[in-house]
């Protein structure tokens, strides 16, 4: 506990060696990618390659552009007006911009989780199941079992399994976090974005969320914005450091932690600034 | 409590108070006004004693106490009094108000014989009675100790008589009429088209009509003819006398025997009769059902027609129209609209609703009826449901402007949680935007109700009117006539208040019609505050 709660320090940072799995080294690929809201430039010539099936941590200071390019992933600041990009993205091999692609088919690919806990005021099934009925399942009994494998994969199943038709919003912090990660994952995406998933959460909910991370590793790619270094280093496989706009270094978590090669790297990261 | 310094609490900060003296000044003119409202509504239905006046000059009157005020002209320091009674008998007296100089007054009795009556025409009575001729032929005099007990079993008894007869000359020689008004139509038609056998036909439906229409009336005469109508033979303060059939009386009651459980029994009788029954003597007496009905329902169906094409305005320019300089401009117009006079919409709805708009109506489906029938048109002419989409029109800036703000106010975590689930634009409006400002949509619609269920200036132009004792609701198809006049209790106030030949027997009526309206629009905005908190409900404990 003490060590969520004091200021990083290099060395006191415990990393996980990275698993080796198997899948593509370049499931998303970030090309030359720069963004504009308005005529300020929030994201400037970033290239990242991102394997799939593991967790990639974004880091960096407020306002350095980490959820500009997370909501980027899934073309959620298309809602914003006047924005503009150059570059590309693609996620397996084909292009997030393609003319062919439908922003909502993208986005039943890309999860998002949200840095605040959005549940809709239904009650926790119909909250599970929205992006089931969004896409018009209707049988019973596929809408049950999505709701039980999704939330029993966000660990909430048996918090919630007696009181499925409450409404969602008598839950707890935590708990709505999660739910809110049971509602991401219902419909299988591949992706799961999670912009700060755990800003807002005690140090025990935060604790649900990191195991679950782990867990859902396994079926998902993970990228996570976070501001905690601890953070980033117990769940992610690799880590990308940002600044004003800019890529720094991206690596496997280990090296950006433990012998980072740019001198910035090493000062956020040993809390000298950030 | 300590009293607390902290520079933080308003007490003590001068614009508190500033800020408070609005809102006591806007309360103080609203109790004011409901008050006023209230107590002259409630007490027309009160039966108090009622006097007999001795006057300076040695005559009399005998009645009811309607107001007292300063005679003009009168010194302030030194101010005289002048009384109003009212003492009805308007076929003697030629006006049911008698204005008294208090000064000329020399004694008030209260005699227990005082009788008050309640009649068919010529307004109410304040009289002595002298005989009863009772229906078997019998006569009792007033010192008989019988004589209230057998008035009043002789009121109810002629009331059932006057019953049958409103049944026989309104409803049945009513609905004989309209069939035989339809059959004229038939046959004009098939005359034109020389249909030889379905003129027959017609013109023996037509003499069918017309004999029971005979017989009808000559149940009528029966009804009102046969049998001994009871009389009441009294007589004024001035000691002229006349004699009341007991079929014009609808009430009576004596002032000075009453004890407080009879007044609230006389009060609750009017009071019942006020709400259920229809009008009388132009408008001044009787009830309001029809305006009732008429109001109630007219405001029903603006609000159906109004919130969902305020919701969709609402819903385009906010979630689907370019926001730019062009939408500012209509949204402006949209919020003046809300300004223009409602004078104006009513204008609009007989120019556009009644003329274009019902008139296309009758050429495209009751062409026939129009040709056959002296051109007298259908929709073409003032109505309900025009009434309705008039006011819907007028009130649809409230809703829009509401539906904007609750959409507007929807936390935007809720918005992208659903379209980063994947859903598309319309699907999140459709089930996360719209649930979620139902509340905010029903504030506007309250508002809206309100407003459209006080509106009299636009209704008069595109289909209220003075007098349409029946309602718009019968047994044959569609049962809910939309297209007939109607009777509107913001109108009744106006009519009643301005257009009336005998305006302090309407005041009254004006105090109570008021009193009416005014609750059944809190009783309309109870109903949708109620759906309103339902829905909220809903959304407690949600922490965004
Ligand atoms: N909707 C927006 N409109 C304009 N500027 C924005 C918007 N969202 C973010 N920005 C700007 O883009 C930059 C990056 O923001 P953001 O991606 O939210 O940073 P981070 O998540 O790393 O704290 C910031 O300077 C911020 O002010
Ligand atoms: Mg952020």
């Amino acid at each position: 506990m003490s060590q969520i709660m004091n200021p990083p320090s290099a060395s006191r940072i415990k990393v996980r060696p990275s698993s080796e799995r198997e899948g593509r080294k370049d499931y998303i690929s970030i090309r030359d990618y720069g963004f504009w809201y308005g005529q300020k430039k929030a994201l400037d010539a970033i290239s990242l390659d991102i394997p799939e099936r593991q967790v990639v941590a974004f880091i960096g200071p407020s306002g350095c552009g980490k959820s500009t390019l997370l909501r980027n992933l899934n073309r959620m600041n298309d809602l914003v007006d006047d924005v503009r990009h150059e570059g590309d993205i693609t996620i397996g091999g084909r292009s997030i911009y393609d003319a062919g692609l439908e922003v909502i088919s993208l986005r039943r690919r890309v999860g998002m989780v949200f840095q605040k806990s959005n549940p809709f005021p239904k009650s926790i099934f119909e909250n599970v199941v929205y992006a089931l009925r969004v896409v018009g399942v209707r049988d019973r009994s596929v809408l049950d079992e999505a709701c039980e494998t999704s939330l029993r994969k966000a660990a909430l199943w048996d918090e919630v399994k007696d009181r499925l038709d409450d409404s969602a919003l008598g839950l707890s912090g935590g708990q709505m976090q999660r739910l809110c990660i049971a509602r991401a994952i219902a419909n299988r995406p591949e992706i799961l974005l999670m912009d700060e998933p755990c800003s807002a959460l005690d140090p025990i909910a935060t604790g649900k969320i990191e195991e679950l991370i782990h867990e859902l590793k396994d079926q998902f790619t993970i990228v996570i914005v976070t501001h905690s270094m601890q953070q980033a280093a117990r769940v992610s496989d690799r880590t990308a450091f940002f600044y004003l706009g800019k890529q720094i270094e991206y690596d496997t978590t280990e090296k950006i932690f433990m012998n980072p090669s740019q001198a910035q790297t090493e000062a956020y990261i040993s809390g000298r600034f950030g | 409590m300590p009293t607390n310094s902290d520079s933080s609490t308003p007490r003590g900060e001068s614009w508190v108070w500033f800020t408070g003296l609005g809102l006591i000044v806007g309360l103080a003119m609203v109790v004011g006004l409901l008050s006023l409202v209230l107590v002259n509504g409630i007490t027309v239905f009160w039966a108090p004693p009622v006097p007999v006046v001795k006057l300076d000059d040695g005559k009399g009157i005998i009645g009811q106490l309607a107001q007292r005020r300063i005679r003009p002209g009168t010194p302030a320091n030194a101010p005289r009094y002048e009384r109003q009674y009212q003492v009805g008998l308007r076929e003697l007296n030629g006006n049911s108000y008698l204005w008294v100089d208090e000064a000329k007054i020399n004694a008030e009795e209260f005699p227990t014989d005082v009788l008050g009556l309640e009649r068919v025409e010529n307004g109410p009575a304040f009289v002595r009675p002298i005989t009863l001729k009772k229906s078997d032929g019998k006569v009792l005099a007033i010192a008989d100790a019988d004589f209230e007990a057998a008035l009043q079993s002789e009121v109810a008894s002629a009331r059932l008589i006057r019953e049958k007869l409103v049944e026989i000359n309104r409803h049945q020689v009513g609905e004989v009429n309209a069939d035989m008004e339809s059959a004229r139509i038939v046959l004009r038609r098939a005359v034109d088209l020389h249909q030889e056998t379905k003129a027959v036909q017609q013109r023996e439906v037509i003499a069918k009509l017309e004999a029971r229409y005979a017989v009808l009336q000559a149940e009528g005469r029966k009804v009102s003819e046969g049998g001994a109508v009871a009389t009441l033979a009294v007589q004024d303060a001035a000691g002229r006398s006349v004699t009341v059939p007991l079929t014009q009386v609808i009430r009576a009651w004596f002032p000075n025997r009453l004890d407080t459980p009879g007044r609230l029994q006389l009060f609750f009788s009017r009071l019942n009769e006020f709400i259920f029954d229809e009008p009388r003597e132009a408008n001044t007496e009787g009830g309001l059902m029809p305006a009732i009905f008429g109001t109630l329902v007219m405001t029903v169906f603006m609000s159906l027609m109004v919130t969902p094409f305020g919701v969709v305005t609402a819903i385009y320019l906010r979630e689907y129209a370019q926001q730019g300089p062009l939408l500012r401009i209509v949204r402006i117009s949209v919020n003046n609209l809300a300004g223009v006079p409602s004078i104006v919409f009513g204008v609009f709805g007989l120019g556009f609703f009644v003329y274009v708009l019902g008139g296309t109506i009758d050429q495209l489906f009751f062409a026939d009826q129009l040709k056959y029938n002296n051109n007298s048109p259908v929709f073409g002419t003032g109505g309900m449901l025009w009434c309705s989409l008039t006011l819907a029109l007028m009130t649809l800036p409230v809703v829009i402007v509401a539906t904007e703000e609750a959409l507007a106010s929807v936390p935007r975590g809720m918005r992208e949680a659903s379209l980063a689930t994947g859903a598309s634009k319309w699907q999140t409006i459709r089930d996360i935007l719209l649930p979620a400002s139902a509340p905010g949509i029903l504030t506007g619609v309250i508002l809206a109700m309100a407003r459209g269920a006080g509106e009299v200036a636009p209704l008069m132009l595109v289909g209220v009117v003075k007098l349409a004792p029946t309602l718009p609701l019968d047994g044959s198809a569609p049962f809910l006539h939309l297209d007939r006049k109607f009777m509107h209790l913001g109108f009744h106030v106006y009519d009643l208040g301005f257009q009336s030949p005998d305006s302090d027997a309407a005041r009254p009526m004006v105090f109570a019609t008021t009193l009416l309206l005014i609750v059944l629009v809190v009783c309309l905005n109870i109903g949708a505050i109620w759906i309103r908190n339902r829905l909220r409900a809903r959304f407690k404990g949600a922490s965004f």
